[in-house]
């Protein structure tokens, strides 16, 4: 019997509908920084994975970046045997209650479940998100014993996914791993970008934590570039360095008045709201712009979290300016549907041109032109064109940035025989990520541009293997 | 975990503070700065590396007294300690084969041009260092200055001591008075540097100033500390600190330093009333 038989056979015999995950209600919601999605009870995660047919070829493994064994897990879960489903995941994903919220798996695994042919796939980000959640709050989380300790020493450059992930699986092939990180706090974009109410950032520590746990040490407040360079780090007795720093340098659309107070990147935007937790001033020192009409420029998920901060922070009007249509944009379904329960007011076809201040130096209007789409461009979307003489003004008082994020150029620069791309990401020999200097591994952002929580960690997966190899042939 | 090894206060609201960072002690060069975050719900702010000791392991940073983070740092004593410290940040400032140099401080700026005007006179360079403030018990690092220039100007607005008026008045007065000038760096608040800029500017004399925005990661990833340097965005953090006096505009960068205006007034009320728990 192949698998679509499975499919069909099972359907008769049961129909099961597709689980859905309870939400806080919209208006509460936008009062509030609190997760939106609330989770599946352990009843409705065994109903949602005895929907599951254990195909003998499981596309859905293919489609995720870390290869988890899908059906393995989810087969655990439908017998009730959540921690098991837990270790099943931990094999080669130590970030799962990460993963279960913020990958696109409509991309991914979801994209390529059988069910989904006829039906609707088996939600097996939900069910990550579960047993994660599950396994955490249970108290349960197990260190795996080590194997015994090679003696090589490996040093993470950025505490992001890719980095967190690379670091997991070396410690467990027995290296001593060490991981600088700029800011204060470990977790890269998972603490300073995806906010609360999308990733509660008690998991994302939880996450930190295990690792140490497993003997990672961090290095927080790190510069690498300037407090030590990437030759320092050979010099103290490195074996191999991997470079997982992120595309974090904003882009900003160089048109007039774009320095106007009231004007963020949504990085900075971000950061100060998420990191510094500044929507929690005074009780944290750091503030941030309470705007009553706060536009967001971008269609990205980065754009989707920064409008839905404005709203959380008392926005009367929040809107997203995009200058293709909701079709194009590249945020993910999902958000772009919370934004729009939430209220978001979406202006598609639209472009900034000019922001207008007042005496003081403060963003008040912003200038913008109408498009249309034209013929596709090399990405295949169609490129918005100008409709000439339709400028307007939209009423503002808060903007933020989000058309994208490029290479930071300060460990490129400091770092000799490192060869950069003509956009300042670092070149890779293969798909190990291996760069142009020896012993020096890089994945995630810094390589591909902006991508995903997901790939980078998948980045990560691969250097790693890479890296052991390495370091044991010395 | 950065342990303070000194405190000092230099004048009314002018504070130095020593504190250890063993590792950035090592790198830090003249120009470079340091982000600080004294505890886990504080925020963070960029302050110029004043000093360094490598073999003690140490920094010294002087800051003046100008809101709620200020005003608790220069609480802490020695054997207290700062949560979060990043550095050295930004470039170094370029010292080699400068003739003669003007070092002009204004106010706590005088804690930044100095170890610019040290650098360069341990490169040989000729330092004439004009200093300011306000009024003379509010004036620090006279001796210190002293001790790294050829020649030393004083000056207060009050006329209390020194030369009564402008750090810029003394600094016209040494142009005019022929004196051959290769390069003027100047530090202090934004209208004196906007003003030694001007008075520079039609004598063709290369003037560096060093920028104070707001910062939040000091690493290139945010821009809240953009400014306009020759019609181009820069940031401040990564591109500098230090700038082409004749290029930047000092205009926007006083309104992006005003723009929390509100918020930390209210931020150092609540501290004041010591309504904030911590």
């Amino acid at each position: 019997m192949t698998d679509k038989d499975k499919a069909e056979k099972k359907d008769k015999k049961e129909r099961i509908p597709r689980q859905a995950m309870p939400e806080q209600d919209p208006r509460a919601r936008i009062t509030n920084f609190d997760e939106v999605p609330l989770g599946y009870s352990p009843e409705t995660a065994m109903l949602e994975a005895r929907r599951c047919i254990q195909c003998k070829k499981p596309g859905c493994v293919t489609g995720c970046p870390v290869d988890i064994d899908i059906p393995g897990f989810v087969k655990r879960v439908a017998d009730g045997d959540f921690l098991g489903a837990a270790r099943k995941i931990k094999e080669t994903n130590c970030l799962p209650a990460v993963c279960g919220r913020v990958c696109p798996q409509e991309d991914q695994c979801e994209k390529l479940c059988i069910l989904g042919k006829k039906w609707d796939p088996v939600a097996i980000g939900r069910l990550e998100r579960f047993v994660a959640d599950y396994e955490r709050s249970a108290g349960s989380v197990e260190v795996p014993a080590l194997p015994a300790p090679t003696g090589r020493r490996i040093a993470v450059v950025g505490a992001g996914p890719a980095g967190l992930t690379i670091a997991g699986d070396l410690v467990k092939m027995g290296h001593g791993v060490t991981i600088f990180e700029a800011l204060h706090k470990a977790g890269g974009v998972l603490i300073y970008g995806i906010p609360e109410f999308r990733l509660p950032k008690s998991i994302v520590d939880a996450e930190v934590d295990y690792l140490q746990k497993l003997g990672v040490r961090i290095v927080t407040d790190a510069a690498i570039g300037r407090l030590k360079t990437i030759d320092d780090l050979f010099a103290e007795g490195f074996h191999a360095v991997f470079l997982g720093v992120g595309a974090g340098a904003p882009v900003f659309m160089n048109i007039p008045g774009e320095n106007f107070s009231g004007i963020y990147s949504a990085n900075e935007y971000l950061t100060r709201s998420n990191l510094m937790k500044a929507y929690r001033f005074p009780e944290y020192d750091t503030p941030i712009a309470k705007g009553r009409n706060v536009a967001v420029i971008g269609g990205g998920n980065v754009a989707m979290d920064s409008v839905r901060t404005a709203l959380r922070l008392g926005a009367e009007n929040a809107y997203i300016i995009y200058r293709r249509t909701k079709t194009e944009m590249p945020a993910r379904a999902e958000e772009v549907h919370h934004a729009e329960e939430e209220g978001v007011q979406f202006r598609f076809l639209t472009n900034p041109i000019e922001y207008i201040g007042d005496e003081k130096g403060w963003v008040r209007q912003m200038v913008c032109q109408r498009m249309e789409l034209g013929e596709p461009d090399e990405s295949g979307r169609r490129r918005p064109v100008v409709i000439k003489g339709s400028e307007f003004t939209i009423d503002v008082d808060t903007v933020v940035v989000s058309v994208g994020t490029m290479a930071n150029p300060v460990i490129p620069m400091t770092t000799p025989g490192l060869e950069t791309n003509r956009w300042g990401y670092i070149v890779t020999k293969d798909e190990t990520g291996e760069t142009t200097r020896k012993g020096v591994w890089a994945g995630g952002d810094i390589v591909t541009g902006s991508a995903t929580v997901i790939l980078a960690m998948g980045a990560g997966r691969k250097a790693a293997r890479a890296i052991h190899d390495y370091v044991m042939s010395l | 975990m950065h342990r303070i090894t000194e405190k000092v206060v230099l004048s009314e609201n002018i504070v130095k503070t020593v504190f250890e960072a063993p590792e950035i002690a090592k790198k830090r060069r003249a120009g470079q700065f340091i982000i600080l975050m004294i505890d886990d719900r504080g925020e963070r702010i960029p302050l110029t590396i004043v000093d360094s000791d490598p073999v003690k392991g140490t920094l010294t940073i002087i800051y003046q007294v100008v809101g709620k983070t200020t005003d608790q740092l220069a609480q802490l004593e020695p054997g207290d300690v700062i949560q979060h410290v990043l550095g050295p940040l930004g470039h170094p400032t370029e010292i080699d084969g400068i003739g003669t140099a003007v070092c002009v401080g204004g106010g706590v700026g005088i804690g930044v041009v100095y170890p610019i005007a040290k650098a360069l006179r341990e490169k040989g360079t000729r330092v004439i260092s004009i200093i300011g403030a306000r009024t003379k018990n509010m004036l620090i690092l006279e001796e210190e200055s002293r001790g790294v220039s050829d020649e030393l100007h004083v000056a207060t607005d009050d006329g209390s001591y020194g030369y009564h008026g402008f750090v810029s008045d003394v600094l016209r007065d040494l142009i005019t008075a022929g004196t051959k000038i290769d390069r003027v760096f100047a530090i202090g608040p934004v209208p004196m540097m906007r003003v030694v800029a001007n008075v520079t500017r039609p004598h063709g004399i290369k003037t560096i100033v060093s920028l104070n925005p707001i910062m939040v990661d000091g690493t290139g990833m945010c821009g809240a500390c953009r400014v306009t340097v020759g019609g181009k965005t820069k940031f401040t953090c990564v591109d500098g600190p230090e700038f082409d006096g004749h290029q930047v505009d000092f205009g926007l960068l006083m309104s992006r330093l005003q723009m929390y205006a509100e918020q930390e007034q209210r931020a150092r009320e609540l501290c004041r009333c010591g309504n904030h728990d911590r």
